[in-house]
């Protein structure tokens, strides 16, 4: 078990390797990524029971599924720092050959990665295809996925939370990144969300609130207790606040940087804003 | 000429229904999905011999095809069950992101496709699913023929790694092909020698063109017929050994011209040895509603038609 000190150092490296990814070739999603940093650090080095050693049917293994794809640049970093593949590879995002598609994909045989995902709304089904098998597999471990707020504008994350409930998926935690902002706007501003709280306890869900979503400590404890609240006949939904761009001063509390590469000069501020920890690739 | 016996008109679901009772019992590995209308595909026997493995999504094609995604990822090996348009149309970019781009062993098996769906009408009667599944890379695409194809078609399946989308109907059609009779994926079938034309069919259609080929046997016009249940991967060789005897060639399906298997039988043609080619196919048409008789004679997707295209094509050699 890895502790607080050693995760914030693991986090501050993926802030590094985000930006640096992002800015290496002008493209991808910084802003979900940095938002996402701790939830995805901390499953990966502190809660899942997993094999880097990859195997795509992950039999008793966790497994976590990003259905908002476009936030590779954080999922790739964890993947590498884990032991998935070369943290070098990481030179290779979004460029012609990579394994490191724009949006993940099993299709060039990233380690790590066990479906595509980019075209929103889909993973909260794959996410319960799974941990369907593993009831039958007679496998005790957990499934996460992970999914933005605005993703929850299409209708198949509905389709799948009513599923989910009826039929007691409740080896299932969907963490939901409630960052307020999507590529137009605010979620407010777009198309509101509502009571997301009442909304999945009225689609039969457990739910728990994680208020302070950048704070390792804070989503350590909740994801605990997501687990601990698990296999009581109803998938669990995790309400994860975080904020956009966390960790990079000029890219917070904005949607601006949902899709904006930084130049130089920012990527030099905001790696100034984060020293190296682990070394960079 | 060979004869062949229609020994009872039976419906192609009830083979796909047959088949999956089957494979349930044999491999444990098999589960299927269905998103209400398991009497409509005849699952139920499935489901009843095997409930822990038979999953009710209601009324929720996408989220169906992304639970059959995700059970792959474990080891099964997912059946899923609709009728033909919300099996490709409703769903498509979940089959093209979750399934087909993922690689995912999937197996989507459609019911009433085509016109003889019969009285519900063009909403429910898809005429383009066989182009949009097999322009998606990596995805087999397979229409059978009649009840004993179908069933074998849907065990061989399970033994495939990889996308399959298994295309049958509802209305009852001859049954004809040998009972328990072996389905390679992407092999021809040749069911009639003949010098003057290549009769090439897909569906319940390869029924049809037996009957052209007694009709045009009798004028003295002999014609080759070939049963394609695999649109792709397509058997390319099968098709060009037969029209560079023929000369030229007849297509007949229950889909759009655009898209279906004339398509890619004239991409074929084109690359390796031009011949003329007509369709027996829709005319880039919607259906309607009618009793599936009625549609097969107004849209000319009968015996009938196929002779006179043959007969047609022949002047054109």
């Amino acid at each position: 078990m890895a502790d607080i000190q050693q995760l914030k150092d693991i986090v501050t490296q993926v802030r590094r390797d985000i930006v640096r990814q992002v800015h290496a070739v002008n493209s991808g999603h910084p802003g979900g990524s940095l938002g996402c940093a701790e939830f995805i650090v901390t499953l990966y080095n502190e809660i899942m029971d997993h094999n880097p050693d990859f195997s795509m049917d992950g039999v008793n293994e966790d497994l976590f599924f990003l259905s908002n794809g476009h936030i590779s640049p954080v999922y790739y970093s964890v993947l590498a720092r884990a032991g998935y593949f070369p943290v070098e590879e990481l030179n290779t995002f979004r460029k012609l050959n990579t394994r490191l598609q724009g949006h993940p994909t099993t299709h060039e045989g990233l380690p790590g990665i066990r479906i595509a995902s980019g075209s929103l709304g889909q993973g909260m089904s794959v996410a319960i295809g799974a941990a369907l098998a593993k009831k039958l597999n007679n496998d005790d471990k957990t499934v996460f996925s992970l999914h933005g707020d605005g993703e929850l504008q299409e209708g198949q994350i509905w389709e799948a939370a009513m599923y989910a409930s009826a039929n007691h998926v409740d080896n299932l935690i969907a963490t939901i990144d409630v960052n307020g902002q999507q590529i137009d706007g605010s979620t407010d501003a777009v198309l509101s969300l509502g009571d997301l709280k009442n909304k999945f306890e009225a689609f039969g869900w457990e739910v728990l609130t994680i208020e302070k979503g950048n704070d390792i400590e804070a989503v350590v404890n909740g994801v605990r207790e997501a687990i601990s609240l698990s296999r009581k006949r109803k998938p669990i939904c995790i309400l994860l606040h975080t904020e956009m761009g966390n960790g990079v001063d000029f890219m917070m509390g904005s949607h601006k940087w949902h899709g904006v590469a930084p130049n130089d000069e920012q990527l030099e501020s905001a790696l100034a804003q984060n020293p190296e920890t682990l070394g960079d690739y | 000429m060979k004869v062949y016996e229609n020994t009872g008109n039976k419906d192609t679901r009830s083979g796909f229904g047959a088949g999956l009772t089957e494979l349930g019992n044999k491999n444990e590995n098999v589960v299927a999905l269905c998103a209400d209308l398991t009497g409509s595909l005849k699952m139920n026997e499935f489901a009843n011999q095997h409930p822990d493995r038979f999953y009710q999504v209601g009324i929720a094609e996408a989220n169906m095809m992304g639970i059959a995604a995700g059970l792959t990822i474990g080891g099964k090996i997912p059946f899923t069950g609709t009728f033909a348009n919300f099996s490709t149309g409703r769903v498509y970019d979940q089959i093209r992101q979750s399934i087909a781009y993922s690689d995912k062993n999937v197996k989507i098996c459609a019911s009433h496709s085509g016109l003889t769906l019969g009285e519900d009408g063009a909403t429910h009667q898809i005429l383009e699913d066989i182009g949009l599944m097999k322009m998606l890379p990596g995805m087999t695409v397979i229409n059978t023929c009649d009840y004993n194809q179908t069933k074998a078609a849907t065990i061989a399946i399970a033994d495939h790694h990889g996308p399959v989308y298994l295309r049958f109907g509802r209305p009852k059609v001859a049954n004809f092909t040998p009972e328990n009779g072996s389905f390679e994926i992407g092999k021809a079938v040749h069911l009639q020698d003949g010098k003057d034309v290549t009769i090439v069919a897909t569906g319940h259609l390869v029924w049809e063109a037996l009957e052209a080929a007694k009709e045009l046997n009798e004028k003295g016009i002999s014609a080759e017929v070939i049963n394609i249940h695999t649109i792709k991967p397509l058997d390319e060789k099968a098709i060009l050994d037969s029209v560079k005897k023929t000369g030229c060639i007849v297509t007949a399906e229950e889909h759009n011209y655009l898209g279906g298997l004339g398509e890619s039988i004239a991409r074929t043609l084109a690359q390796h040895h031009p011949t003329p080619q007509e369709f027996v196919a829709t005319q880039d048409t919607f259906g309607e509603s009618g009793t599936p008789a009625q549609l097969l004679e107004k849209y000319g997707l009968n015996a009938a038609n196929i002779a006179a295209k043959a007969e047609q094509v022949i002047k054109r050699k």
